[in-house]
């Protein structure tokens, strides 16, 4: 058996297979690279940039970047954590995340990463756009306040659930998430909480009705552990290589 | 039950629709039609072109968002829109815009209660040499001016249709003040089709190589790599691309070929075509050259008619190649050729994620040459004048000619051919820019240099452009500029990735805050980091390049910034004062106390 063609990431040696992302082939062999957009169980997206890497001087998406042997990328540099703040920064300023007061804080992958980051405060100035939540449906509540157009909702709802529930709608700073029905509402939709779109959003703007705050805060994924140890990169197997950093 | 008048919609809707073939790649092509004939789309109506294409409601909405010429809200039946580069600002568009609302009654951007006109901006519609300039119903008028403006205002309280118009509003000089191999030489149509005929595709790819030729639109990839990619990539059904989606501000060379040497363009892709084995090309129009599709539709016909094309092209029955125009609706991101091909398709235009690059998964996912409307042009009289003579001009990395789009401060804006390695200086000279302080080099996108780089060649290995040359003279205020280019790029931005969706308007908001005097030192850093960011992390082009113009300008014109900036190491984004005067309503006051003075609010802002 020939060995498995590999590339460098930060000194270490990952192997991957033909088609892989760097991305991906990071991730199974247990070493986290930051991301939003980016959903193993999805194809990739590309539009929150959190995930940049540096791939032979060059800086790119490693969710969007094929794996190619030989390749060096650097991930955990003083550069690139500077980026990846300063893009936390802007996604915290575009919405109105409220930590302290949001049933997600402690389980946000938006939280978890820009603590994992290193951001202490949002930086640039607010932007305080007015968006409504909708409160229509029966089971679920959307917060628009909290959504960072990953997207991660549409492709669920569209790929997975075959019910194609929402999308991103607007061009630029105007651009925002939708539900496809005529009102707009939520309550409209066939949408379940039992749905995939009800289960990746990676902030509080799909939220569950009816049961806040069941794992108390402090308690909960990302108030344990940091977001590279106990993030999707925990969520490998043994046998597929994951590898928890603990 | 259908009401009388929605059944008049449906039946406009399925009209349109099916001479479109109910294609859903057509789309936006159905939209801009069903536009045309409503005046704006409602919610009713897009659902009833989503059901008459059987496609989803919200991919028509999604594509009714996007583009800046679709209107999701009333417009009036006369939609006036005002150029609004740098260049329309410098020849007085602002004070025009005020005084036609004036003589209308009609607030900026806002529709007249009547529903008779409604008078907006938009991004540079290509007329920097002929300006102000604007769009009636996307129809250009040029050489904009008060009497001009008069007339116009009679026009349309008169509602005297567009057709009844003076035609010298709507005129359209091609200012070409130098020619050279490109605009120069005569070029008897068919003469590149023959050649390729006669000597087959391979010689013709081998002319390519030898040429040198670069793609035109900025970028600079090699033709002849691109066309061989193409058309070694697996797969029966190819396309040819012309991007004429020409919205770099500053740029107008592209219409000037349209509307001149439209026959050059089409032998190019139709040669193309040839060499990589594609049936079929796209020319994809920008929206604000519409008033071009009539005469570029006669043309084609023309061709067809004398067997240059469609089937049996020059009597050989396996030459079959035909060509579709695509109009644009004001969106430019879709200058970005994966972009461009997403919006071909009928959706709203977002880069793809590269690779796979389009020359082996491009429309429709099959491999498309995309080259810019010079770039066919020019490869149409590299096939029968030979690679050799092309590159006897120019330099080492960048062969033949360039068409620069001259306009800003000088006495002869216009379309200037020059071989590539010119100056910076000559050009000046030549259109007669006497006091030029800077030059902003191929568009907002591209770079902003300063007098002490006149002597700089335009060329890959130095100074590489797509066409745009806008010069600001002494008079100028550089920042004027500068905050006019970010508004563009927050205009235009997809919206896709995160730093250029939100760095855009981070940016504009920075420079505005210096520019109406508000910044510190600590902005001008924060500018730097911003413009880093963006620049390494944005998905696409556009966001990489949206923040050029502020660095360049940092470094080249650092006064610019200088003289404007307060004595404080932080100013506060907001103004605290004003942000008290919704407390001072409600509580009444009005005394001195309930007022910070200068030093209270140094205070209170310090970090």
């Amino acid at each position: 058996m020939s060995e498995e063609p590999g590339f460098t990431l930060d000194g270490r040696r990952i192997p991957f297979q033909d088609g892989q992302t760097v991305m991906a082939a990071a991730l199974e062999a247990g070493v986290y690279i930051p991301h939003l957009c980016f959903n193993p169980d999805f194809a990739p997206h590309g539009s929150c940039r959190v995930c940049l890497v540096k791939v032979n001087g060059r800086m790119q998406a490693s969710c969007a970047t094929p794996a190619a042997a030989g390749l060096t990328v650097e991930s955990e540099t003083e550069e690139l954590r500077d980026i990846r703040r300063g893009i936390l920064q802007m996604l915290f300023v575009e919405g109105n995340h409220v930590c302290p007061a949001c049933e997600k804080s402690g389980a946000c992958q938006l939280q978890a990463v820009a603590y994992y980051v290193g951001m202490l405060n949002p930086h640039f100035s607010h932007f305080y756009p007015r968006r409504p939540v909708d409160a229509s449906h029966a089971e679920a509540v959307i917060d628009f306040n909290r959504c960072i157009l990953c997207e991660l909702c549409v492709r669920a709802s569209r790929d997975v659930d075959g019910k194609n529930i929402f999308a991103v709608q607007g061009r630029g700073i105007q651009a925002h998430l939708v539900v496809n029905t005529p009102s707009g509402k939520l309550g409209a939709t066939s949408f379940s909480i039992h749905d995939k779109a009800a289960q990746v959003c990676p902030t509080g703007a799909i939220l569950t009705k009816h049961q806040g705050y069941n794992i108390p805060i402090g308690q909960r994924l990302y108030d344990r552990k940091p977001i590279n140890v106990v993030g999707d990169v925990a969520q490998l197997p043994e046998s597929k290589g994951g590898r928890r950093h603990d | 039950m259908a009401e009388p008048e929605s059944s008049a919609l449906t039946e406009t809707v399925r009209d349109i629709v099916q001479r479109h073939n109910s294609m859903p790649t057509r789309l936006l092509q159905i939209l801009r039609d069903v536009q045309d004939r409503l005046t704006w789309l409602s919610p009713e109506t897009l659902d009833r072109v989503a059901q008459e294409l059987s496609i989803s409601p919200n991919k028509v909405h999604s594509v009714a968002e996007f583009y800046s010429f679709l209107y999701t809200a009333p417009r009036g039946c006369y939609d006036i829109l005002f150029s609004d580069n740098i260049t329309d600002r410098m020849l007085g568009n602002r004070e025009l815009l005020h005084y036609l609302c004036d003589r209308l009654s009609v607030g900026i951007g806002e529709m007249r209660a009547d529903g008779t006109v409604t008078v907006g901006t938009t991004s540079c519609t290509g007329m920097c040499d002929q300006g102000p300039a604007a769009l009636v119903n996307g129809y250009t008028l040029t050489r904009l001016d008060k009497p001009r403006l008069d007339r116009i205002a009679e026009l349309v309280e008169s509602r005297t249709p567009l057709e009844q118009w003076p035609r010298e509003f709507f005129e359209v000089a091609s200012n070409i003040r130098r020619a050279d191999i490109l605009l120069g030489r005569h070029f008897a149509d068919g003469a590149a089709l023959r050649a390729v005929l006669k000597r087959g595709s391979e010689a013709i790819l081998e002319e390519m190589i030898k040429s040198g030729l670069r793609g035109q639109g900025g970028a600079g990839f090699k033709l002849a790599a691109k066309w061989m990619s193409c058309r070694n990539a697996p797969g029966d059904v190819k396309y040819v691309v012309c991007n004429a989606d020409e919205g770099e501000p500053g740029t107008f060379k592209d219409r000037v070929l349209m509307q001149d040497f439209a026959d050059l363009v089409f032998e190019g892709m139709t040669l193309c075509g040839r060499v990589i084995g594609a049936h079929h090309g796209f020319v994809y129009l920008r929206g604000e050259y519409r008033y071009l599709l009539d005469s570029l539709k006669a043309t084609l016909q023309r061709r067809r008619d004398a067997g240059l094309l469609g089937t049996g092209i020059l009597g050989d029955p396996t030459f079959n190649f035909d060509i579709d125009i695509h109009l644009g609706a004001g969106a430019y991101v879709c200058g970005e050729e994966s972009a461009l091909i997403e919006s071909l398709e009928g959706k709203h235009g977002v880069p793809r994620i590269r690779p796979p690059f389009p020359t082996t998964h491009g429309y429709l996912n099959k491999p498309t040459v995309v080259n810019n409307v010079e770039t066919f042009a020019t490869a149409a009289k590299i096939a029968v004048e030979g690679g050799d003579w092309f590159a006897s001009r120019g330099t080492a990395e960048s062969k033949g000619t360039k068409l620069l789009s001259l306009s800003g401060d000088c006495e002869r804006p216009g379309i200037y051919e020059y071989p590539f390695g010119v100056t910076v200086r000559r050009v000046l000279e030549d259109c007669g820019a006497r006091d030029a302080q800077g030059i902003q080099m191929a568009g907002p996108a591209g770079h902003m240099i300063s007098a002490r780089e006149f002597d700089r060649r335009i060329c890959f290995e130095d100074l590489a452009t797509g066409g745009s040359f806008m010069v600001f003279d002494q008079s100028r205020d550089i920042l004027d500029g500068i905050r006019n280019f970010t508004h563009f790029f927050v205009h235009e931005s997809c919206g896709f990735c995160t730093p250029c969706r939100v760095g855009t308007s981070l940016m504009r908001d920075l420079v505005t805050k210096v520019h109406t005097g508000h910044g510190t030192l600590y902005d001008l850093e924060e500018m730097r980091k911003l413009g880093r960011i963006m620049q390494v992390a944005c998905h696409c082009g556009l966001g990489q390049t949206a923040p050029n113009p502020v660095l360049d300008s940092l470094d080249q014109f650092p006064e610019a910034y200088q003289r404007r900036l307060r004595a404080t190491t932080f100013e506060p984004a907001f103004d605290l004062n004003a942000a008290l005067e919704d407390a001072r309503q409600l509580t009444g006051r009005s005394d001195s106390g309930a007022y910070l003075n200068e030093e209270d609010l140094l205070l209170g802002a310090m970090p």
